[in-house]
């Protein structure tokens, strides 16, 4: 019982842990790329794999928010305002704020993606 | 007797009587040993009101020097020494501590809480910024003020500046920063665990979120400074070539550590700025506040986010240009979430019954100041521009609009709207709009003339400027700006004074707010509340107008101090369910002498005093270690009490329940961001190599490596068997077992400090030898803390403190050691393997 709802807790960030693993992620591919393993000044592979792994939390982000989403639309739930003070409203208040930050992340990880389509090269 | 409800009134004044007892503060010279969160926020309150008035003047005495050009009121090393000493004043000594000291004061009242849940540890915290803030001040007095800038950017502050400055600058504010954490850990267990019944999750007031938000924002952005802190400290005493290019070190490593600590700050600055806020339009618009989850999504969401702009303060240093442009996305995206909260406010006061007061004016000031901050924020976000403002005034204009707006103004308008709560009297109504208007008028017009003058290419930190280029009437326009300001605050202070003698006292809810902290009676007692309700409303105060007489008449839980002990409830940390009856610390000297002399031992390393300094930490210790063994974990007189209406509660908590379990968790996550940033560095170098590599495949001793792994693993193995054979009532094998985990912890600290030593590693030589020494110096620290803590619960297990039953400590031990195996064992693969086999 007291479990689930640190789950649930926990499950808030997740959208957010999801934006920092992403972005981490590139900062450090190319960091350590342009550093030590370009030959030529230029991208090459590491830009397709960090487009691989910007889709990938793209659809990691999709999924937190759409089952965020559902949770707070759960039983007969409509406003959004959640402050009962009843578990189930806890529940649909926490899957609401899930909802929304992996809303913020999704636009935050393609803000950071963004220069992948524009810049080739290290320099 | 423990059910209120039915008390006759002789019954309740005698319970009354008794919780003043308990609760009461020492008199006399014995106050300062009082570590209550209302005594202890007043002083850390008042002490930051002291540093802002000490940074406005060294500000004040800038804009005197910049008033005309090539002025010569103050030589330029002194103006170095006062552009240093005012950025860090203003961020360390008052931006930062002034959020704690509300949360500390304020925070309690709010959740319905009787006090922090370590109240010495808060004590602490004020007493060791209070000493490291006067030691950092007074350094200008003696003309040893650092001059690095706030910033105290290598190799400026190593080979060119070999004076104290520098060691006053790290040595004092490493020090303060470890108070900082300290507020950090209590305030996140303050909010998670020490709600009123009933008030859950998602039902907290919004001070509460960003509490929680930002105490864990500090947790994380201020370790890897005080690591950079130490890797600086070590180059300029001992000279550890980390930042020095000649040796295969990097200057631009302080850099990223500076920075990954001091964005979050501006956020960590800003966030309870904006709770404040966030608590006092509702009250003034009288209606709840919209998007209650919004402002979650934004507190939260902008937590995040401000750890992926830190390189947004270094985008002239030759990144490669993608990861500039990460940066700049991340700085982009940040503007998202802080524009939602503010659109909430705008909602809020839109949809209710809005009353004009003083609060409100700065408020709105505030705002209208921020957006203007934030909209050239997000100009310098944007990488071609900013290679043109860098380091100009126009920086200095958008960092004063940030701070000023998202941090003074909110503050001021904190103080307005506080003050009844903190000390029963109000602040004058026209004195406030005076104050205002001119605070207000004053800071535009000082600082919006330097957006223009940056753009004209004035570089910031110049202590003069030539006549002939353009500067003058804008300087001049600047330098009148900050009189009027002065002027303001002046008129604020007085305003401030007079109330406090002899202004009206203030009646109970003056503005007639709806959540938990205005329902005590004022002036407040050091309990808040005399009993603790059950909350089951966002706005309680507005949703039940009947609570207030039950909370008086004590009906609700804890209305009776029959042991004479200070207690507050513990509660589950999503749904506040009444879960332990916890006593907290009452007055005591013990955390006062515990600062004292932690700060001798910062302040007497900063003159090389290495031996008196060792000594100071040697007693420390001690102190500290008394103040454990006194104050913490020990058995009740009985397992559980009556606390009101029917409810029964256990008094000793331990494991998870346990609010020292929850400290430990936090205290680890916040080593563990340290440990990443050590991490960071060993890595960084790895990639420019200038050296690394050649100096790294002559092989680390792997054998030691393999010899602390082992030793570690065994220690670790037995705390675990220790806890669990105690817990089954074998106290004596329990003790055995600890015996044997306190021999293997030692042989591990010894091998780990023998990797570099054994492979001849000389950490003045290159930057490799040095990050080998401080890594392994990392592990074996880490140990060392292991058997610090396995001997004291030896102790405590020999003297019956420790028993089957009352086993927080070794609860708290095994939690560590998990911890500290981890760690140890990812940090010996690192130095073993990496680069050495790559």
């Amino acid at each position: 019982m007291a479990a689930a709802r640190h789950r649930q807790l926990w499950g808030v960030f997740a959208g957010p842990l999801v934006w920092f693993a992403h972005f981490l992620a590139s900062y450090v591919t190319v960091a350590v790329w342009c550093a030590r393993f370009t030959s030529d000044g230029g991208l090459g592979a590491a830009r397709w794999a960090l487009a691989a792994l910007t889709l990938a939390a793209v659809a990691g982000e999709l999924l937190i928010a759409w089952r965020g989403f559902k949770a707070h639309r759960h039983g007969f739930a409509i406003d959004p305002v959640h402050d009962e003070a009843t578990s189930e409203e806890r529940r649909r208040f926490l899957a609401f704020a899930t909802w929304l930050l992996a809303g913020l992340s999704l636009t935050a990880t393609v803000y950071v993606a963004l220069p992948l389509w524009l810049l080739t090269r290290c320099g | 007797m423990n059910d209120a409800s039915t008390g006759s009134d002789e019954e309740r004044a005698a319970q009354e009587s008794r919780l003043v007892a308990a609760w009461r503060p020492p008199r006399g010279w014995r106050y300062f040993s009082e570590v209550n969160n209302n005594s202890v926020g007043l002083w850390y309150i008042l002490t930051a009101l002291c540093f802002f008035l000490f940074g406005g003047l060294l500000a004040a005495v800038m804009r005197a020097q910049l008033a005309v050009p090539e002025n010569e009121l103050v030589s330029a090393s002194r103006y170095a020494q006062l552009f240093t000493l005012h950025g860090s004043v203003m961020m360390f000594l008052f931006a930062v501590p002034i959020f704690e000291a509300l949360a500390i004061q304020i925070l309690p009242q709010m959740t319905g809480a009787r006090d922090l849940p370590f109240p010495r540890l808060s004590a602490f915290g004020y007493w060791c910024y209070a000493i490291g803030g006067v030691f950092v001040c007074g350094s200008i007095f003696f003309d040893v003020a650092p001059q690095g800038g706030w910033f105290m950017y290598p190799p400026l502050s190593t080979r060119w500046q070999p004076d104290l400055g520098a060691d006053v600058w790290l040595l004092g504010l490493s020090f303060i920063e470890i108070a900082t954490l300290a507020a950090a850990i209590e305030l996140i267990v303050g909010v998670l665990k020490c709600r009123a019944p009933g008030m859950r999750i998602h039902l907290m007031p919004l001070y509460a979120w960003y509490m929680l938000v930002v105490a864990g924002m500090i947790v994380f952005a201020f370790p890897p400074l005080i690591v950079g802190d130490v890797m600086l400290e070590l180059e300029r005493a001992f000279d550890w070539p980390f930042f020095d290019a000649r040796r295969g070190g990097d200057p631009l490593l302080w850099q990223h550590l500076f920075w990954i600590f001091g964005h979050p700050e501006v956020y960590v600055i800003f966030l309870p700025a904006i709770a404040l806020v966030a608590m006092i339009v509702p009250t003034f618009a009288h209606a709840p506040m919209i998007g209650y989850t919004w402002i979650v999504l934004a507190a939260v969401g902008t937590g995040f986010l401000s750890f992926g702009l830190w390189v947004h303060h270094m985008f002239t240093t030759g990144l490669p240009r993608l990861s500039l442009a990460f940066f700049s996305g991340a700085s982009l995206a940040v503007a998202i979430p802080s524009a939602v909260q503010i659109f909430c406010f705008i909602a809020t006061v839109l949809v209710g019954r809005f009353v004009a007061s003083v609060p409100m004016l700065f408020v709105a000031g505030a705002l209208a100041v921020f957006v203007l901050g934030g909209l050239t924020g997000v100009m310098v976000a944007m990488v071609p521009f900013n290679f043109q403002a860098h380091d100009s005034y126009f920086i200095v204009a958008h960092l004063h609009y940030v701070l000023f707006g998202g941090m003074v103004l909110p503050v001021l308008a904190g103080i307005y709207y506080y003050l009844p709560l903190v000390a029963g009297r109000r602040l004058g109504e026209r004195a406030g709009r005076r104050a205002f208007w001119l605070i207000f008028g004053g800071f535009n017009l000082a600082f919006l003339p330097m957006h223009l003058s940056g753009l004209l290419g004035m570089p910031r930190r110049v202590y003069t400027y030539r006549a002939d280029i353009g500067l003058d009437e804008l300087n001049l326009i600047s330098t009148v700006g900050a009189a009027v300001l002065a002027l303001g605050f002046a008129v604020f202070l007085v305003d401030l004074w007079l109330s406090l003698r002899r202004g009206g006292v203030s009646p109970r809810d003056p503005w007639r707010a709806g959540t938990l902290e205005w329902l005590p009676r004022l002036p407040l007692h050091p309990w808040g509340l005399r009993s603790v309700p059950q909350v089951d409303t966002r706005y309680p105060l507005w949703d039940r107008p009947a609570l207030r007489e039950e909370v008086d008449a004590g009906r609700w839980y804890l209305p009776d101090a029959e042991e004479g002990r200070r207690e507050t409830l513990l509660t589950g940390a999503i749904d506040a369910e009444p879960l332990h009856c916890l006593r907290v610390g009452g007055p005591s000297f013990l955390p006062l002498a515990a600062a004292v002399f932690t700060g001798g031992a910062f302040i007497l390393a900063t003159f090389h005093a290495w031996t008196m300094s060792a000594v100071c930490a040697a007693l420390a210790l001690i102190v500290v270690v008394a103040w454990l063994w006194t104050g913490t974990a020990r058995p009740p007189e009985k397992p559980a009490k009556h606390v009101g209406r029917g409810l029964v509660l256990p008094l000793y908590a331990a494991g998870t329940g346990a609010p020292g379990w929850w400290g430990m968790c936090i205290t680890m996550l916040a080593d563990a961001s340290a440990f990443a940033a050590l991490v960071f560095g060993y890595f960084y170098y790895w990639t420019i190599d200038e050296g690394f590599l050649d100096r790294a495949v002559q092989g680390t001793g792997a054998g030691c490596a393999g010899a602390a792994a082992a030793a570690m693993l065994g220690a670790w193995a037995s705390v675990l068997c220790a806890a669990r054979v105690n817990r089954h009532g074998h106290a004596g094998r329990g003790r055995l077992l600890l015996g044997m985990a306190a021999l293997g912890s030692a042989i591990a600290a010894g091998c780990a400090l023998a990797v570099p030593a054994s492979a001849g590693l000389a950490p003045a030589a290159h930057v490799y030898d040095a990050m080998v020494w401080l890594v392994a110096g990392w592990i074996a620290l880490h140990v060392a803390v292991g058997l610090l803590m396995v001997l004291y619960c030896l102790a405590r297990s020999a003297a019956r403190l420790l028993t089957p039953v009352y086993d927080a400590d070794l609860r708290n031990t095994a939690l560590y050691w998990h911890f500290a195996l981890g760690q140890g064992l990812a940090a010996l693969a690192m130095l073993a393997l990496f680069p050495a086999n790559a």
